[in-house]
């Protein structure tokens, strides 16, 4: 009983010493939440209002447009080209740098985290640079009559470009922190290298998989620099959504504009939401284990 | 099967892992591989496992050489030190991995069910067969490592370290219960640790190493008691380190003369003499050779034998055990000054 007792005194104690007063501690509630309104909830409640303010018929017309819809299908083409790519070199890049030591991997991670380093638009001229005419391969596309600037392949190398290091860097991490030893042990088994893979590896890393993988859709679908330097802004063509989007607010058609924007929004809420769910279970999975998340830069 | 490893040699980078090794596994033994950490114990283990490969010698699996051969072709059984079990599947698929992933001669089903089955009950973990790693103590995952290694019928079982992350009471149950397992199943069996209890429990023949080389091979009694160099005789155990200045052929400590078991080669000027706590025995008044004046600094009578801490006129501290008995007829106190008298004693000659 006086075991008890005093143990709740020392708690009492111990619970005053580290918590700061009462209007400290709502001050500092109230400032985190009016710079959450200001920056974040205002402007995404403002897109939605801006987009629906000439009513239901002009939004539905706006993301009906056959512009629009061709700005919808390059994006998710784009992504669906990028995501996969970057996803099977994220997995590669991790599974050597966290489970070998070779000469040169420290130079391989640092490369890894070049395109977060690089303005958006610096990377988009590289390409312009390698493949536009007065480029390096120019006059032999030319000649050869293969359009990647200013072409649907430009605009999906630029995004696997800028996104190439979510995965990767999701993984690397997680894969170091789970170590070689069961792998190992799958090998003293008697399996092979791909079934070790597939049954040892790939279950343990999946959920930092896929969330490697919903970032780096997210920024697929959301990348406007360098994709705007390689894309040449063609109507129908070669413009993704954020293109599509500036071109509209250029020419004054703010509600269009808006609108299509809301539809960019809505899929990084989906995407937040989906977010939210894998960490969740990755937090569940490695129950206490070292992780950490990638925080990207932004342009 | 009986493994041969012959003059094996391993550096990573400029350290020195294993030098010139050279061991014989018997066919059905279960041997220990002891010393300090940083000795080469786990390295030599995974060599023999063919995790790691030599820079130089040979590896011979009954006469065969097996220096080059993978993991896979070795059919060894290995358990880690920190069990390694694959977090995602329950401990019947844990158990059932390395079955379902043969290519060739694969059991049906009903043939893996009854396998695991059987190792679930040699392991005692029938009623844990649907839990996962996570759900289970570190003692009874330890035996699903076993149990898993066991599956693939494995040639030699070879375990790093198998209790060093369980604690006291678990690891000595463990222990006397595969010193048992091993007895019935008689697979030839290499397992690493740094603790010396652990190895004379429970192995046939102890190997102590130390810095890449081996020290001492021997069963566990004669590696005890007749110690082949100092540093075998200092890492079994607690030990009294005296070193002697030899003079006209006579030994003295201190300046105290200290006759020697055996007399010491002429051209010595130095040797140390090792006393474990209980060849110890402490006198009130002396009584013959070898009896060192000390005083007594700190008596802990809480144990089996009473353990005193004693400092001699020099200012070396040496420890004595004694039996409750002898302590009670002696009726010791702290401050008081006495005389040890050495039992037994190992000495090695210093050129």
């Amino acid at each position: 009983m006086k075991n008890q007792q005093q143990g709740r005194i020392a708690r009492s104690i111990a619970e005053r010493a580290t918590t700061e007063p009462r209007w400290i501690r709502w001050g500092l509630i109230g400032v985190a939440l009016a710079f959450l309104a200001v920056f974040v909830v205002l402007p995404l409640a403002v897109v939605f209002v801006a987009a629906l303010q000439k009513g239901l018929y002009t939004y539905w017309e706006s993301i009906s447009d056959p512009m629009a819809l061709a700005a919808i299908k390059l994006t998710f083409i784009a992504a669906g080209i990028a995501v996969p790519l970057n996803m099977v070199f994220g997995v590669a890049a991790s599974w050597a740098i966290a489970k070998f030591d070779f000469p040169g991997k420290q130079v391989l991670t640092t490369l890894i985290d070049l395109p977060f380093s690089v303005s958006p638009v610096v990377s988009g001229l590289i390409f312009v640079l390698i493949f536009g005419l007065q480029g390096w391969f120019g006059p032999w596309l030319n000649d050869h009559d293969i359009k990647i600037i200013f072409a649907v392949p430009g605009i999906v190398l630029a995004t696997i470009f800028v996104t190439f290091p979510f995965v990767a860097r999701e993984l690397i991490p997680l894969m170091q922190a789970q170590g070689t030893e069961e792998e190992e042990a799958a090998l003293t088994l008697g399996a092979g290298g791909w079934q070790t893979f597939r049954r040892v590896t790939l279950p343990n890393i999946k959920w930092g998989l896929l969330y490697g993988v919903i970032l780096c859709n997210a920024r697929a679908m959301g990348e406007f620099g360098a994709v705007s330097v390689v894309s040449g802004h063609i109507r129908g063509l070669t413009n993704t959504m954020p293109l599509h989007i500036e071109i509209l607010y250029n020419e004054y058609h703010s509600a269009a504009a808006f609108a299509v924007a809301s539809l960019l929004a809505l899929l990084a809420l989906v995407t937040l939401a989906l977010k939210s769910i894998v960490e969740w279970r990755v937090k569940q999975q490695l129950r206490g284990g070292r992780h950490t998340l990638v925080e990207e830069p932004t342009t | 099967m009986k493994i041969e490893v012959q003059n094996v040699t391993k550096r990573f980078g400029g350290f020195t892992a294993l030098d010139n090794v050279n061991l014989e596994v018997q066919s059905g033994e279960l041997l220990a591989l002891l010393g300090p950490s940083g000795c080469g114990k786990t390295t030599l283990l995974r060599i023999l496992s063919g995790l790691e490969f030599a820079d130089s010698g040979q590896v011979l699996f009954d006469g065969e050489d097996a220096t080059s051969q993978s993991v896979r072709a070795r059919r060894v059984g290995f358990v880690f030190q920190h069990y390694a079990l694959f977090r995602h599947m329950t401990v019947f698929e844990n158990i059932a991995f390395g079955l379902r992933v043969r290519r060739t001669g694969r059991p049906s089903r009903v043939g893996i069910r009854s396998r695991v089955e059987e190792l679930l009950k040699l392991v005692r973990l029938e009623s844990l067969a649907q839990r996962y790693p996570a759900q289970l103590s570190g003692g009874q995952r330890q035996r699903v490592a076993l149990a898993r290694a066991l599956a693939v019928e494995p040639r030699v079982l070879l375990l790093d370290e198998p209790f060093g992350a369980l604690d006291a009471k678990v690891r000595q149950e463990l222990r006397r219960w595969l010193r048992r397992l091993h007895d019935e199943v008689q697979i030839t069996s290499v397992f690493v640790t740094h603790d010396q209890e652990e190895a004379l429990e429970v192995a046939d023949r102890v190997v102590v190493m130390n810095r890449g080389r081996v020290e001492q091979i021997g069963p566990p009694d004669q590696v005890y008691h007749h110690p082949a160099t100092p540093f075998v005789c200092d890492f079994l155990g607690n030990v009294n380190l005296f070193e002697c200045e030899i003079k006209n052929g006579r030994a003295f400590v201190g300046g105290v003369p200290f006759d020697l078991a055996e007399s010491p080669p002429e051209s010595t000027r130095t040797a140390l003499v090792y006393v474990r706590p209980h060849q110890l025995d402490v006198l009130h008044d002396p009584v013959g050779p070898n009896n060192l004046p000390a005083t007594i600094k700190l008596i802990n009578p809480a144990g089996p034998q009473v353990k005193l801490e004693l400092t001699t006129d020099w200012g070396q501290i040496i420890h004595a055990d004694l039996s409750q008995e002898r302590y009670r007829s002696l009726q010791l106190q702290p401050a008081t000054r006495v005389f040890l008298a050495t039992k037994e004693m190992k000495v090695f000659h210093a050129a």
